[in-house]
């Protein structure tokens, strides 16, 4: 990390399509005077607002006495269903199965029932304990198994993708095999938790700061629940301090309720909730159990691929159901699978509601191509590398996906083989090898991943966006659109943009909080699509701007429209030199509007979830990995040694912004896999409720050797804005090397006979386990 | 007596009288000042989102030290110098070299834990011998969690601040504030307990030892509170009310760190992470596992008496010092006894204390020149994590190789840290070989009977602790020559 050619600054200036500004937030964060909730200004008469959870998994309500609770003094009021003016309900699928405050029944432990409001926080924490709740319980359903065994629900309907004969590929292979892994659940650990300030306006108008990355959801779900337009409502977000598909639909519940009291009492509200609460009531990643049955040659050729992907969705579908799809669609990572069946299986349960969170369901998917990679590897003997490459999608011919959509860039042979050589691979694996033999306790394993991600919605309808420049009379610019920032560096971005066709400087640029009330109805700020979609629209707006200022100024200083150009130095009109504050200030006089908004919506695209047929992507982010680690074969510790990255940004429109997604994605990714591990006890009870019990990485879990780079000269095939790539999602998967390294550590122990099966998370517990069958399988 | 705390928040010099016993730092902060940089993460002092500065004056000495806000009581900041991240631009408002390093090297993405880490990197660089070590600086930067940046380009923000020179003026400037710091500190000396009451209940700060046994013997229902490490969660996750607090942690006469003829002796209020050189010397294993208890933030609040006062079976202090064969030093009114530390944890949440009655120091013997001594912490995460399973081993071989005074303890094995006294009795006496490991194996299975909860399962438990003893057969043995047994540290690790 030392080496300063790997500095940001300085490669930036390499691959990209723009340099690497840094975050237009950056001096406001380390200043400590970047505003998020908490932190603005409180209204007069400010409530608070604590949301009363359930203790039981699934139950009906006897009885709700609350009376303890309205006595605390300084408690204004308490929350329940019956004050709800509208619907008691915020499924952001409209599927009515998600009430905001429990009625009747809970259906998990951390299940909102009640909400206090008081004059301080910490008289409504305190008052929210003393709710005297009479519950009559039921069978709760916790996991994938129970939920199986007890055929409980599904949230959405199951998909199934298919193309060929699967059973026929299976039945006519040389060889076949199956098996099962699991895959664990995560908790985002966003470091800002929920938070929403509500302050009601005239005539039923409601204000909104919430931390939420889809402020119009949010605005939907407030009026849905206040049962007014939503013409009345308003939501704005400035920033957040971090959300990772977490504030997707997460923060509607709380928003809500801020709402509501604001609402019901008629003045300022604001929740935000104490991280034990948040990690209990929120939903977090969806953990899988996947059964594979492939079929392949004596070269390790995948003939035949045959999964079902059950998935814990937890007590409402939420957005469970294109989750679980989305990882069907990933369940060929870069491969290509002959003839193939996949299948969803996305199931109820006593738990919370897991919801997106950063690749939405797709690293999970890949978690299990991978595991049938490996075992073709260890099955055939050869190097899993090879066994990747062999199966990797084609140009031309074996280039279809299981849902029928033609691959028309393939490069994962490419990066793949580009990385092991730059990371001397095949090398290093000899090495460690001979290593292992004599060492007892410590074993090292390496693995190199790729990902071939799709970029889009596959909702198709969420592919639009919108944004609103205005250029004032001083020539500064002010930059809205429909995305939010959660830290990825999407404003920057966006500024970039400007600034880049205005051919201004940063500080005449200034990009101000997401409202609804500017550009409505937007989409999600997900799916790593916050720039592709928002960038394309500022670019709209802009370009209606320059147009007509171009046309004022042909026609004001008697030149060609082509001989008006936005340069750094300023407006060039024919031989002239104009600033362009001097310019703008022309233009309003002589009456030209210099405020326009923009558009976009994402080309080509479609999807059938019916026949499971269609292109729901615009195109594939693609990348690969090389991991090597070092297990404690005595206590299952482990450390990542060594990660290597190579990944396409297409081109990137800010280097040092992209590769600090890599390398944050990456780490987080990792932390999945490994030490992060979500505990429910047989109550149904989220024992890992707070960062003392839940293990995100800390700074000495960073790779020891970190060598991230851009794949260069890879312009996006696809007329993207100025050719990149999204970032965002892909490189969380360059996780699964970390997995397979350890796996490839621990088959030391069979003398690389055996697949180890390494199911995730691999925590120290998990990985002493897996070597201790290793063990007995190699004895016998 | 004094009926009010004194300290001062950037320049400004605050007295307040019938402040409540458990109004945190944090929310007094952000409440009360509107100081909104300093942030809540989490509330348990697990994420550093609130790190703050304290400066205090030892002697003629400014210490700097990173505290997390968020469970520190404002009452606990009487006689100190508090900065938050508003204090840290020059008065010209250009950013301290920390911020601008951060901003050069693409440091914050969300920007939400980063007030937490520029403090912290605040503290390293006041840190004498602060090293450009990665080791080092993961110490100082393992209780800031950051969700988006994966860390490399924190780390590589410090090292571009540790690896620019300081200008001549910014050297005057920090000389010039150092002075007015001890300046102001020095009108905030005093010999006097203080006794502050309020609404909430009240607080007594004992300006002695002997004051601290007079309080308590007339208060025995009131809490000690040193670091508050723990306390601070009574209150902030327990939303307990505390009527009463006793603070001991600004007690000159406890914050002795001595070399005594029974050992090194340890005053109640002092800091881990004061204590970690002197222990690191003794047994360089216990350094090595002090290095990991909490995060630089816990281990500059927390006490090393304060972890074994509060009798929980999963501290990693007590396994440790029980092998060591620490000896505690309690006290009631003017009655002084001393007890081998294991026999302090009489049951889960009992231990061998009077009402009244509070731990003074506890005193750790100097080691035999031949005892061999190791202490292994296993945790899910490497660093700031509780322990699944804490194993630490004495033993002193005689002339001949056979063991001797074999002292084993565990922790998170029992209700208590728990000796392994039938392990020891396999070991002692005999050689030290594969027959022993395997008799001292069998009987550490018998004698523990571990649960299983969100750590770790029982399973794994009890096949650590055997196993640990495997690691220090390997690296105590005959054949412990040149064999791996243990994951690599980073380069350099070694800052408290």
């Amino acid at each position: 990390m030392s080496d300063p050619a790997r500095n940001p600054e300085t490669q930036g200036a390499a691959g990209g399509a723009s340099p690497s500004m840094r975050h237009e937030s950056a001096p406001l964060h380390v200043s400590g005077s970047a505003v998020y909730i908490d932190d603005l200004p409180e209204p007069r008469g400010l409530l608070h607002v604590v949301p009363g959870l359930s203790t039981k998994a699934h139950a009906r309500l006897v009885s709700v006495d609350l009376d303890a609770v309205r006595a605390v003094p300084g408690v204004v009021c308490v929350l329940t269903a019956a004050d709800i003016p509208g619907e008691n309900q915020v499924s952001p699928v409209g599927r009515q199965d998600e009430p905001l405050l429990a009625e009747g029944e809970v259906s998990f432990y951390g299940q909102p029932i009640f909400a206090v409001v008081a004059e301080t926080r910490g008289i409504a924490r305190r008052a929210a304990r003393l709710a005297r709740i009479i519950y009559e319980e039921r069978p709760a359903v916790l996991t994938i198994a129970q939920a199986r065994e007890a055929g409980s629900a599904l949230v959405w309907r199951p998909l199934v993708m298919s193309r060929g004969d699967v059973e026929a590929g299976l039945a006519a292979a040389p060889r076949r095999l199956s098996g099962q892994v699991t895959v664990g659940g995560q908790e985002h650990f966003y470091l800002e938790g929920q938070a929403a300030l509500a302050q009601p306006g005239e005539a039923g108008e409601m204000q909104l700061w919430s931390s939420t990355q889809h402020p119009t959801e949010t605005q939907h779900m407030v009026a849905h629940c206040l049962a007014v337009p939503s013409s009345l409502v308003t939501v704005e977000v400035r920033r957040m301090g971090g959300a990772f598909g977490g504030k997707e639909t997460q923060a509607n519940t709380p928003a809500c309720l801020a709402a509501l009291a604001a609402h019901r009492i008629g003045r300022a509200a604001k929740i935000r909730l104490d991280r034990d609460d948040d990690m209990l009531m929120t939903g977090k990643r969806h953990d899988f159990v996947v059964e594979y049955d492939v079929g392949f040659d004596d070269e390790g050729r995948i003939l035949a691929v045959d999964m079902v992907l059950a998935a814990r969705c937890g007590w409402s579908a939420d957005l469970s159901g294109p989750v679980v799809d989305r990882a069907l669609f990933h369940a060929d990572n870069a491969y290509f699978y002959p003839d193939v069946r996949l299948r969803g299986e996305p199931l109820k349960t006593n738990t919370q509601s897991n919801t997106a969170y950063r690749g939405f369901g797709g690293p999970q998917g890949i978690v299990a191509a991978e595991r049938v990679i490996e075992e073709i590897a260890f099955a055939t003997g050869l190097d899993p590398l090879d066994v990747r490459l062999r199966n990797v999608y084609g140009t031309g011919t074996r280039n279809v996906t299981p849902y029928h959509m033609t691959v028309e860039d393939s490069i994962s042979a490419d990066i793949m083989t580009q990385l092991a050589l730059t990371c001397e691979y095949r090398k290093r694996r000899q090495a460690l090898r001979e290593a292992n033999r004599s060492s007892p306790y410590i074993r090292r394993g390496i693995a190199l991943t790729p990902v071939k991600f799709g970029i889009s919605f596959t909702a198709t309808h969420y592919n639009q966006a919108g944004a609103l420049v205005h250029v004032y009379t001083d020539g500064s610019v002010q930059v809205n659109h429909g995305g939010t920032e959660m830290g990825q560096g999407l404003h920057t971005k966006m500024v970039q943009i400007v600034l880049r066709e205005f051919g201004l400087r940063e500080e005449k640029v200034r990009i101000t909080a997401t409202t609804t009330g500017k550009v409505p109805n937007t989409s999600a700020t997900a799916a790593s699509s916050g720039a592709d979609l928002n960038g394309m629209a500022v670019l709209d707006a802009v370009h209606k701007i320059k147009a007509r200022l171009v046309k004022f100024a042909a026609e004001q200083w008697n030149v060609s429209e082509r001989s008006v150009q936005f340069l750094p130095e300023g407006v060039q009109v024919g031989g002239q030199c104009i600033a362009f504050q001097d310019l703008t200030k022309a233009a309003y006089y002589a009456r030209v509007s210099l405020s326009a908004n923009g558009f976009y919506k994402t080309p080509k695209i479609s999807w059938n979830a019916e026949t499971g047929r269609g292109r729901p992507f615009y195109y594939f982010a693609y990348g690969a990995a090389c991991a090597e680690v070092a297990v404690d074969l005595l206590t299952g510790e482990n450390r990542i040694e060594r990660v290597d990255i190579l990944h396409d940004a297409g081109l990137s429109l800010n280097p040092a912004i992209d590769i600090g997604q890599i390398e944050g994605g990456f780490v987080q990714g990792a932390g999945w896999l490994t030490m992060e591990e979500l505990v429910w006890d047989e109550a149904g009870h989220l024992r890992t409720h707070a960062p003392s019990t839940y293990k995100i990485p800390a700074c000495s879990d960073r790779p020891r050797i970190f060598n991230v780079a851009l794949l260069e000269g890879a312009p996006n095939r696809e007329a993207t804005i100025f050719r990149s790539k999204a970032v965002g999602e892909p490189p969380f998967v360059h996780g699964v090397a970390v997995l397979h390294a350890i796996s490839d550590a621990l088959a030391s122990l069979t003398a690389y006979q055996t697949c180890p099966r390494l199911d995730a998370p691999a925590t120290p517990e998990q990985i002493l386990r897996t070597a201790q069958r290793l063990r007995q399988q190699a004895a016998h | 007596m004094r009926h009010s705390i004194r300290f001062y928040l950037g320049s400004v010099r605050h007295e307040i009288s019938g402040v409540s016993p458990t109004t945190t730092v944090l929310d007094w902060l952000r409440d009360a000042c509107r100081r909104t940089g300093t942030k809540e993460g989490c509330n348990e002092g697990d994420c550093g989102a609130c790190a703050v500065l304290v400066v205090r004056l030892e002697g003629e000495q400014l210490v700097w030290r990173a505290v997390n806000a968020c469970i520190q009581f404002l009452w606990m900041l009487d006689g100190a110098q508090i900065f938050t991240v508003e204090d840290l631009r020059s008065p010209d408002g250009a950013l301290h070299p920390v911020q601008q390093a951060m901003v050069d090297q693409h440091g914050s993405q969300c920007g939400f834990c980063t007030p937490g880490f520029v403090m912290s990197m605040v503290a390293y660089c006041k840190t004498p011998g602060a090293s450009m070590a990665e080791g080092a600086i993961n110490d100082a930067l393992a209780g800031n969690l950051c969700r988006c940046t994966g860390y490399a380009p924190i780390v590589r923000a410090m090292k571009q601040v540790l690896a620019t020179p300081e200008t001549a003026q910014g050297i005057q400037a920090e000389q010039a504030l150092a002075e007015s710091i001890k300046t102001r500190l020095k009108t905030l000396q005093g010999d006097q307990t203080a006794e502050i009451a309020g609404a909430e209940g009240r607080i007594t700060l004992p300006a002695s030892a002997d004051a601290l046994a007079a309080a308590y013997l007339a208060a025995p229902d009131a809490t000690l509170v040193a670091g508050a490490t723990d306390v601070g969660l009574w209150v902030t996750k327990g939303l307990r009310a505390l009527p009463h607090l006793i603070g001991i942690g600004q007690v000159p006469d406890l914050r002795r760190i001595e070399h005594t003829p029974e050992g090194l002796w340890l005053g109640a209020g002092v800091t881990w992470a004061e204590a970690r050189p002197a222990l690191a010397a003794l047994l360089p294993d216990a350094g090595e596992v002090i290095r990991r208890i909490g995060s630089t933030q816990v281990r500059n609040a927390g006490t090393v008496c304060g972890n074994i006062g509060n009798g929980s079976p999963i501290g990693d202090g007590p396994p440790v010092l029980i092998a060591a064969g620490a000896v505690l030093r309690l006290r009631r009114g003017d009655t002084r006894r001393s007890l081998p530390l294991e026999e302090y944890f009489l049951a889960y949440g009992k231990q061998d204390r009077q009402p009244g009655e509070f731990i003074e120091a506890v005193v750790i013997p100097v080691p035999h020149p031949a005892t061999v001594f190791r202490a292994y912490k296993v945790s899910k995460r490497f660093d700031q994590d509780i322990s699944a399973v804490l194993g630490a081993f004495a033993f002193i071989p005689d002339g001949e190789g056979r063991i001797t005074r074999a002292r084993i303890a565990f922790g998170g094995m029992a209700a208590t840290p728990k000796r392994a006294r039938a392990a020891e009795a396999a070991l002692e006496g005999q050689f030290w070989t594969e027959a022993t490991l395997h008799a001292a194996q069998t009987a550490l299975q018998a004698e523990f009977a571990p649960i299983s909860d969100m750590r770790s399962s029982a399973w794994y438990r009890q096949t650590v602790a055997g196993n640990l003893l495997t690691r220090l057969f390997a690296e105590t043995g005959p054949h412990s020559a040149g064999t791996e047994t243990r994951l690599a540290g980073w380069k350099g690790e070694a800052y408290v």
